[in-house]
């Protein structure tokens, strides 16, 4: 990151702010919120339940597992096992963009599709209706997968999806597999991220071994093409001469989850969401994997050095370095105008398991200061770094999730690297399966606070008044009535792509256009903003 | 094409609900406790379903949408949810402080079996409730109906915890709101003012979700219907619902709790249904219709009058809310267009023998269904086999629209790539005014921007 950090002194708020809770939720709040020290990374309370009664910003474990992590893949009939609401609200509103090859190809995304659960499959049970579900969805769509997912009430009646899977498998032909992710498990989205993972790798990942062609096999985790994110990747890779055989899941295939195993490296984006991933395709087929970004421009280009350093080829890292300079000359010309805007300007960002922090990347390149931060649904490595794995302790709501057993496979295990070139790689100070988390990057005496109650929110809003603050739709509006703008980092605003170089240059347009947005200076009425000076004429 | 997999073909389904045309109770119903000035929705359930909502409510009326959640966790869904909603109770007076916090269940609480009124009373018991304060609730079990079925079920709840009969009956007429903007509550309380009449309007969304931008934070707005007003429903001499499906249930628990007796008609979407709604305010109030309303009236006649060539003959698909579409269906009657194809993903008769009454005589080909299968897919599978030359709904319809070449009026819940229809209403006769040009518009664009070169009008 750049050196543009300034010390900031914002204890005060949190004094401020557990002021107004009862003791005993004061007490469990004050440990989720933190003063940034990047020499000394301090603790922070992260994945625990939300307090009821708390207006928080978190979603469910169906959100995490439908939404976001199976959400994106177009060529599946994704089928929601429970009353309609579920599969209703998880119906497009992710901003997805997926991009078939041909007008032949399937694409199911712009489809919802429900077992629409009524009282009696509550009383009698739902499975006879799910298999009829998947029966007609496979009359109509001929589709060549298929996944159910289990809403709250499924799990408690205990309609077994994965038996209904299991016979559709064999009565259709075709991939059927499903996932228990009832809302209630876990504490946020992040526990059906763990579960969608898991169901990833057991019944997609390594199922075809096709050759792939290309020297350089990449596949991209924890990218959900928002806005297009994707196709601003795909684009990098392509100028780059590298193949890209599966993005997790941003304009992806089953095929692309199938022949994932194929690839080199692995680079995770979104740490958070997709980790697990990463690890049990290293254990299993031997590819490494590290963390990467390609949220802002510096970000980028960092991660393309380091792809070319993995693969140590000169043409490669010429081709890279080539491009970089290319790219960079346009981020340049754009920086240039619009660094003056916004140099000094204060931000927030409270979203999310990565983007908190990838796009203080974005903001610091605009030489914007990131006042305060964190996530919605991240864990202590997301804050702190992985190095606090092994201290974390593993409380009921998380034991709940499945760790897979992972064990190499006794026929496609290949180590993409010998033992002693891993070792010259640490020597060069090169980080596979690591990541430092957010919490170094930012500045002393920012605020870091997990899972944002609304009531924290509109203090920080009173007593710092950003220039941007960075969250999602339920918080868009309350943040604009109090006079700040807000940037949705879910959603983009209906903007984007963010990702990668042409993403950077359309996030300082999109953050200029919001320092330069007219109306927020038109808030107060003339006659509101004028004092009222009662005087009469002298002749 | 985007919904490359939809074709003419027909196809039976048992099971299988693809692109609905509906979504589950409890997002109604927290869009009626809305409507209740200072309170705070609650969620009895996982944090999806709230978030859920939230998100679906804010995208729609780009307004904050406040609701808190019971937050519920794999233990409280073995255990019971009671602990939960105890400590919820406790937290939002103590940080949000509401005046009424109002609780719907959902489908894992409903499952579950927590009961609602123990808990509250539990609640109470343990000094969470302060005085003057209240907790009130409803039961929204997701598999049961829609959220037309929530919403209606919210409204119910007002009327149960706080309608009271007092020995002094008022000179006032209740108006209860079925599912609509914040922009019809205010047309039909400006109509209800310009008819001199006094009314009590609940549950009320404009001055909530139709808020200024001050630069200030405003947890609970000045609108919504306050909690005196709904005490006094009790001693009103008359109720008007206003939608069957989302205002019957409480017009009868209100007569059936205070003897207030009421007339149950649609909402006032057009020509016909506003003349109904005047009519009944009219008679009930006994006050006569002013000539002001008169002439919005005659005003109306006269643009579709003016224009009655473009509408003649149009065929129209739609889909939404039944209490939204019955009166639509026969705006669109009035105006001689042919409202062929019709689904509601709520179920219910009355809506099926609305359809059949409005359309035998002019539209006998049209088709309509509701309840489960009655959705979208079903919807465009109709279109493909004969096509229409509108499409009358919400954002869903816009992947139809594209794909088969047809304008889109959007109306409906939820509205998530337009603004505004927070500030100009549908209902009345400026609403019905407002209608008949967007309808006008978007044929006569549609005409300007396909037609042959040759064939293009400077004057229409």
């Amino acid at each position: 990151m750049s050196t543009n950090k300034v010390n900031i002194d914002m204890s005060a708020w949190k004094e401020e702010v557990t002021k107004s809770y009862p003791t005993k939720v004061a007490k469990k709040r004050a440990k989720s919120i933190v003063v940034s020290d990047p020499d000394s990374i301090p603790q922070i309370q992260s994945n625990v339940r939300t307090i009821p009664g708390i207006i928080t910003q978190r979603g469910c474990t169906y959100a995490g597992c439908k939404g976001v992590v199976l959400g994106p893949t177009r060529d599946i009939i994704n089928i929601t096992h429970g009353p309609i609401g579920c599969g209703f609200y998880s119906w497009l509103t992710r901003r997805n963009q997926t991009k078939p090859v041909s007008p032949e190809d399937p694409n199911y995304m712009m489809y919802c599709f429900s077992s629409d659960m009524q009282d009696s499959n509550i009383v009698f049970g739902g499975e006879q209706k799910l298999a009829q579900a998947a029966r007609e969805a496979f009359e109509i769509f001929k589709p060549k997968a298929m996944a159910f997912f289990s809403t709250c009430p499924v799990g408690l009646i205990g309609d077994d999806v994965h038996r209904v899977a299991r016979q559709m498998k064999e009565e259709l032909g075709i991939n059927v597999f499903a996932f228990s992710c009832e809302g209630y498990k876990g504490v946020s989205q992040s526990a059906g991220h763990h579960i969608a993972n898991n169901g990833l790798y057991t019944h997609l990942i390594g199922n075809q071994d096709k050759e792939i062609e290309g020297k350089f096999k990449v596949n991209v985790l924890g990218e959900y093409n928002i806005g297009g994110d994707a196709f601003e990747i795909e684009r990098i890779f392509d100028e780059c001469g590298m193949t890209l055989v599966a993005t997790f899941s941003g304009n992806s295939t089953i095929d692309q989850f199938e022949t994932a195993h194929m690839a080199d490296l692995s680079v995770v984006m979104c740490h958070r969401s997709i980790n697990y991933v990463a690890e049990m395709m290293e254990t299993k087929f031997g590819i490494p994997w590290f963390k990467g970004n390609f949220i802002g421009a510096e970000a980028t280009a960092k991660t393309l050095r380091k792809i070319a350093q993995y693969f140590g080829d000169k043409e490669l890292t010429d081709r890279i370095e080539k491009f970089i300079a290319k790219e960079m000359l346009k981020i340049k010309a754009v920086i240039d105008v619009i660094h003056p805007q916004t140099e000094g300007k204060t931000a927030m960002l409270f979203v999310g398991g990565s983007r908190a922090h990838h796009y203080q990347e974005l903001f610091d390149e605009l030489g914007m200061t990131t006042l305060a931060g964190g996530y919605e649904f991240g864990h202590r490595d997301d804050y702190e770094g992985r190095r606090v794995i092994p201290t974390i302790q593993i409380d009921a709501d998380s034991r709940n999730i499945q760790e897979l057993k992972v064990t190499q496979d006794e026929t496609r295990y290949r180590p993409r690297k010998t033992e002693a070139e891993l070792e010259s790689f640490k020597e060069e100070g090169f980080e596979f399966n690591d990541y430092n988390g957010m919490m170094a990057d930012m500045a002393k005496g920012a605020l870091v606070i997990d899972d944002l109650s609304h009531h924290e929110m509109e203090k920080l809003i009173e007593m710092y008044h950003p220039d941007v603050f960075c969250a999602g739709i339920k918080e868009k509006f309350c943040v604009q009535k109090m006079g700040v703008p807000l940037k949705q980092l879910h959603n983009y605003d209906v903007g984007g792509p963010y990702a990668g170089f042409e993403g950077a240059i359309n996030f300082y347009e999109d953050i200029s256009m919001i320092v330069n947005t007219t109306i927020w200076k038109e808030i107060k009425a003339p006659w509101e903003a004028e004092d009222v000076i009662v005087a009469e004429y002298a002749y | 094409m985007l919904l490359r997999h939809t074709t003419a073909e027909d196809h039976e389904r048992k099971a299988l609900t693809v692109n609905p045309a509906k979504t589950c109770q409890p997002v109604g119903a927290m869009y009626a406790a809305l409507g209740v000035h200072g309170c705070l929705p609650h969620s009895h359930g996982s944090q999806g379903c709230c978030s859920y909502h939230r998100s679906a409510l804010t995208r729609h009326f780009k307004e904050p949408v406040m609701a808190s959640t019971s937050s519920f966790t794999e233990g409280s869904s073995v255990f019971g949810g009671l602990s939960n909603l105890v400590q919820a109770i406790d937290v939002i007076f103590k940080v949000y402080n509401p005046e009424v916090i109002a609780i719907h269940t959902t489908c894992l609480s409903e499952t579950i079996g927590d009961d609602i009124v123990q808990i509250i009373g539990k609640a109470k018991e343990d000094g969470h409730v302060p005085d003057g304060k209240y907790v009130i609730h409803c039961n929204t079990p997701s598999y049961v109906g829609t959220h037309i079925t929530g919403y209606s079920n919210m409204v119910s709840g007002l009327i149960r915890y706080f309608s009271t009969a007092t020995p002094k009956k008022k000179n006032a007429i209740n108006l209860i709101a079925g599912w609509m903007e914040p922009s019809d509550m205010r047309e039909i309380k400006r109509l209800a003012k310009e008819m001199e009449t006094r009314t009590i309007l609940f549950p009320d969304m404009s001055d909530v979700l139709d808020t200024p931008l001050t630069g200030k934070t405003v947890m609970f707005p000045k609108g919504g219907t306050t909690i005196p007003e709904l005490i006094a429903t009790g001693d009103s001499k008359f109720t008007i619902g206003l939608g069957n499906y989302s205002t019957e249930d409480a017009c009868v628990k209100l007569e059936n709790k205070c003897k207030v007796k009421y007339e149950s008609i649609e909402i006032p979407i057009g020509l016909k249904a506003t003349d109904r709604f005047i009519q009944a305010l009219s008679r009930h109030a006994n006050v006569p219709v002013p000539d002001s309303i008169t002439e919005e009236r005659g005003r109306l006649i006269d643009l579709i009058a003016d224009n009655s060539k473009y509408f003649y003959g149009k065929r129209v698909a739609l889909w939404g809310d039944p209490d939204t579409l019955i009166p639509l269906v026969e705006f669109l009657v009035t105006l001689d267009m042919k409202p062929v194809y019709i689904v509601t993903g709520t179920p219910g008769k009355h809506f099926d023998e609305s359809m059949t009454e409005i359309l035998k005589d002019k539209v006998p080909e049209a088709k309509f269904m509701s309840g489960e299968r009655a959705d979208m897919f079903q919807l465009h599978t109709w279109i493909k086999q004969q096509g229409v030359d509108l499409l009358i709904g919400n954002t869903y319809g816009k992947y139809i629209a594209r794909d088969e070449n047809i304008p889109l009026i959007r109306l409906g819940f939820p509205i998530v790539d337009r603004a505004g229809f927070n500030f100009f209403p549908h209902v009345g006769y400026v609403g019905a005014t407002n209608l008949a040009i967007k309808i006008l518009h978007a044929i006569l664009e549609h005409q300007d921007a396909t037609c042959l070169e040759e064939k293009v009008e400077l004057q229409m």
